[in-house]
């Protein structure tokens, strides 16, 4: 008999429009000892799965069908009093956020105790004794004292250890983890991933392992399940899903994951998608607006040549110099960047690369060391005119498409207000015109102007963005983490239009991203960041196949290895 | 942390100042006292004489700087109108004032968390909808309607509850409490309802939307799925969370209280601090009026230092010298 059997689950959220079918037909059962993937991409159902089993669907959404067994029990149709029992008890659930799914004012003891307690019936001191006990078997050094520490005391993966421990407090029989690493570095999930397996194997424990990263699928299941808009695909053991998967929809979702074993030239398409091809193809750019305007000559030398950059946070303010504490986000780096090429900057989270884009566009002043962009020397003080013309010819793209764009300006004029404030354009039909020739380049067609940005998907942001980056005739663009906020097949959409608009127009492109396979794919020369330092610069082949410092190794040696 | 309270502190020390120039330009600039206090038999030699008197013919500066070293004694001059120390007059008012605020503070800050949290917790049943309906009457109607209103029907039409005054008090010491006999408690009911149910709609609005924020974070979701049961989610992981916010707004509320006094005061005829303001505008008291903006000043800089402090104690996040 398996664990957990969900039998022709169907969820719907009954809206004013319609009801929205969110979970349709599933059937999936999972066994004790086993991991089973959840896989797909965003809006695909599967979150609404494991949230359904726990009866903790957001209303209005109900589970319009279908049953579900837990060793032979029947728990779908449980009263909420009743649930009470089966939820953190005998089913668990650990969620993507480590950094919000604590309540940041409260101890961790409190918060484990306060489960334990729940759902036992000890003393608090055996419950505290076990809570101690408990942080000790997730790998936190020092429980003992750690145990009074609060939330923001612990860096992320080892806030999403105390997750596991909460999850873990009482013993439940299955897991059901929701994209538990999406959050956190990649060396950390390595650790989170084993550690999530060994408490697998060790425990007997079912686990749901929810994600929409392959490479996390491959590393770490047993069998795997392929949703599509609701709807269960594919359902088998992962070597033979990934290897030799059946369904159309599987077969492009594992082609369009970066490989990091090897470059590629574009990256394929996921096929269910639907088209916004780019129009680059059937456009002609020659004497068009977009690449008149001033050429540079840099004179054989680089286009950005950054020496000796420093920048230093004050974390903490006092009135002795002596207690004021700082954080050297930069520490220090050298490198440059010639005209044409796409150089990477990787590293963890906190390492400083970020910061570097923001020194290079303005955004931060410089603590220490020069900037030269083509002639100009981006440090020193020059007149208004020419930093404004230095801006406007290095733009920036953002990670987050969400909150990158103003949700009360229309389109048109956020595209458009770049080329008003630098006064690029000769009237205001040109503008309209090459607003309209900017939308349509990026892929969205000239009609997007009149709309506003929530009417557009994560991916027609990020291409919104891009227009609005073009919009001043850049020469050099910083593209600080494009795509991880995205899926992995708009994400193949991003990359490619960024490869082609950086053929056409002749971009110089600086790439910042943690994400190893997508810096292969993009990169002409790689730096390697760690704590505001930059400890390698290589050709991209030559940095993934011999590595030369250690940290370098270790990144590499700690990446999802997804072979196909 | 020892640097933001410092930081604090003197920032505090600035609005005192700024507060004190103001009170001070008054003596200068406002009407003349001279005329109330002599009424219209006087003659030229009396005039000067109480000029004299009272400083009024020394220059800008001088007069500037005996009120800044006065004030820091506590001396802010001799009331024009009774002729004893305005520091005393104001003082012997406060007991009443602070007594009002308190227990409309109190009403306002348990009734509007309280309604503020069931209204979250019960976002569409139709009790939450007429509270939220009801209160918007609470924000809308002025004060001084709401007063009068009250004393129509408790005081004129039912006659269970006096109109004005503050019944009989007991003293201790140079303090005065209603709080101790049955008409002060009586006659309390009135005044401190209509002066907390603007601050009482206001909070449980705060209350209400804060928690909801609050209920939709993960640290809840995973709370739930954790187990627990819905009431320790709401009570000990919400309400504390919501509690961060509400504690700025409510700790300006209160020194607006003390400082709205006056329109409350004026209706129920409450023999605080406020009435004896607008009793002393009519008079050009200058005096009154300067300890009354200094006092009202002071109470606000000491309140929000005491918010700042609650803070530290509720969130253990600024506790570490992050933010703050």
């Amino acid at each position: 008999m398996a664990l957990l059997e969900i039998k022709n689950m169907r969820v719907e959220f009954p809206g004013r429009h319609g009801t929205f079918t969110a979970v349709e037909d599933v059937s999936l059962d999972v066994n004790e000892g086993e991991i089973v993937g959840l896989v797909g991409e965003s809006g695909a159902g599967k979150s609404t799965i494991g949230n359904a089993i726990l009866k903790l669907l957001q209303a209005p959404g109900r589970l319009a069908a279908g049953e579900v067994w837990l060793k032979g029990e029947r728990i779908d149709q449980l009263s909420d009093h009743e649930m009470l029992n089966v939820r953190g008890k005998r089913i668990s659930m650990i969620f993507q956020d480590p950094m919000t799914s604590l309540n940041p004012i409260e101890t961790i003891e409190y918060q484990l105790v306060e489960t334990i307690l729940t759902h036992l019936d000890i003393s608090e001191a055996e419950a505290t004794r076990r809570a101690i006990d408990l942080l000790d078997q997730v790998g936190i050094p020092n429980p003992a004292e750690r145990i009074k520490q609060y939330p923001h005391q612990f860096s992320g993966g080892m806030r999403q250890r105390v997750v596991i421990a909460l999850a873990l407090s009482v013993e439940p029989e299955l897991i059901i983890a929701d994209e538990p690493t999406t959050a956190l570095d990649v060396t950390i999930q390595a650790q989170i991933l084993d550690l999530i397996k060994e408490l697998c194997r060790s425990r007997n424990l079912g686990v749901i392992l929810v994600t929409h990263d392959m490479g996390v699928i491959a590393e770490t299941a047993d069998r795997v399940a392929v949703m599509l808009r609701g709807k269960l695909i594919e359902l088998g053991p992962t070597q033979q899903v990934i290897n030799a998967p059946q369904e159309l929809y599987t077969q492009s979702l594992i082609a369009a994951v970066p490989p990091s074993n090897k470059k590629i030239d574009r990256f394929p398409k996921v096929a269910t998608e639907d088209s916004e091809g780019s129009a680059l193809q059937n456009f002609d750019l020659s004497g068009h607006w977009l690449v008149r305007g001033d050429t540079y000559s840099t004179g054989g030398k680089s286009l950005l040549e950054v020496k000796g950059l420093k920048k230093r946070f004050q974390v903490t303010n006092a009135i002795l110099a002596r207690n004021r504490t700082y954080i050297d986000a930069i520490n220090d780096i050298s490198f440059d960047v010639q005209a044409g090429e796409t150089f990477g900057l990787v590293g963890e989270s906190g390492s400083g690369k970020s910061t570097v884009a923001r020194v290079i566009t303005g955004i931060y002043p410089a603590t220490g060391g020069t900037m030269r962009f083509a002639e100009h020397d981006l440090t020193s003080a020059e007149s208004r005119a020419e930093k404004q013309k230095v801006r406007r010819d290095i733009q920036m793209i953002f990670q987050d498409p969400y909150s990158s764009l103003n949700g009360r300006m229309r389109i048109g004029s956020i595209v458009a207000e770049p080329i008003v404030v630098n006064k690029l354009a000769g009237s205001t039909e040109e503008r309209k015109e090459v607003v309209a020739d900017l939308l349509e380049l990026v892929g969205l067609g000239k009609d997007a102007a009149r709309k506003y940005p929530h009417e557009f998907s994560g991916g027609q942001r990020q291409r919104i963005s891009i227009a609005r980056a073009l919009a001043t005739r850049p020469r050099f663009l910083i593209c600080d983490e494009p795509t991880s906020a995205l899926d992995v097949s708009i994400q193949a959409q991003i990359l490619n239009l960024l490869k082609d608009l950086q053929d056409q127009l002749k971009l110089t492109l600086l790439f910042i991203s943690h994400d190893l396979p997508v810096i292969r794919q993009m990169c002409d020369r790689v730096g390697v960041m760690r704590h505001g330092d930059l400890v390698e610069v290589a050709e991209t082949e030559m940095l993934f196949e011999t590595p030369q410092h250690s940290y370098t190794q270790a990144l590499i040696g700690e990446m999802p290895k997804f072979a196909k | 942390m020892i640097y933001s309270i410092l930081k604090r502190a003197v920032q505090s020390v600035f609005v005192l100042l700024l507060v004190g120039l103001v009170a001070f330009s008054m003596f200068r600039f406002v009407g003349d006292p001279v005329d109330n206090l002599l009424g219209q038999e006087r003659t030229e030699a009396d005039i000067e004489r109480v000029r004299q008197e009272l400083g009024l013919n020394d220059p800008f500066v001088v007069q500037y700087w005996d009120f800044l070293s006065n004030a820091a004694r506590g001396d802010m001059g001799v009331s024009f109108r009774q002729g004893r120390p305005a520091m005393e007059v104001i003082l012997e008012r406060v007991p009443a004032t602070l007594e009002l605020a308190l227990v409309s503070a109190t009403f306002a800050m348990t009734l509007g968390i309280l309604l503020g949290i069931y209204t979250a917790i019960h976002r569409k049943s139709w009790i939450s909808n007429a509270i939220l309906a009801i209160s918007l009457i609470g924000v809308s109607l002025p004060t001084f309607l709401i007063g009068i209103f009250l004393i129509y029907i408790f005081a004129v039409e039912l006659g269970w509850l006096p109109s004005f005054g503050r019944g009989d008090v007991v003293d201790f010491g140079w303090w005065s409490t209603g709080l101790l006999t049955w008409t002060g408690l009586k006659s309390l009911i009135l005044p401190a309802f209509t002066l907390g149910l603007y601050q009482l709609t206001l909070i449980m609005r705060l209350v209400r939307s804060e928690m909801s924020e609050v209920l939709k974070q993960d640290y809840i979701r995973f709370a739930r799925a954790r187990g627990l049961s819905e009431r320790a989610i709401n009570f000990r992981h919400a309400v504390k969370n919501t509690l961060i916010p509400v504690v700025t707004v409510a700790g300006l509320q209160i020194g607006s209280i003390i400082a709205f006094a006056i329109i409350t005061e004026t209706v129920f005829q409450w023999p605080g601090i406020g009435l004896l303001f607008i009793n002393s505008i009519q008079f050009v008291d200058i005096p009154i009026m300067a300890s009354y903006l200094m006092l009202i000043s002071v109470m606000f800089v000491v309140i929000n230092f005491a918010v700042d402090l609650l803070y530290l104690a509720i969130d253990p996040r600024l506790r570490d010298g992050k933010g703050a």
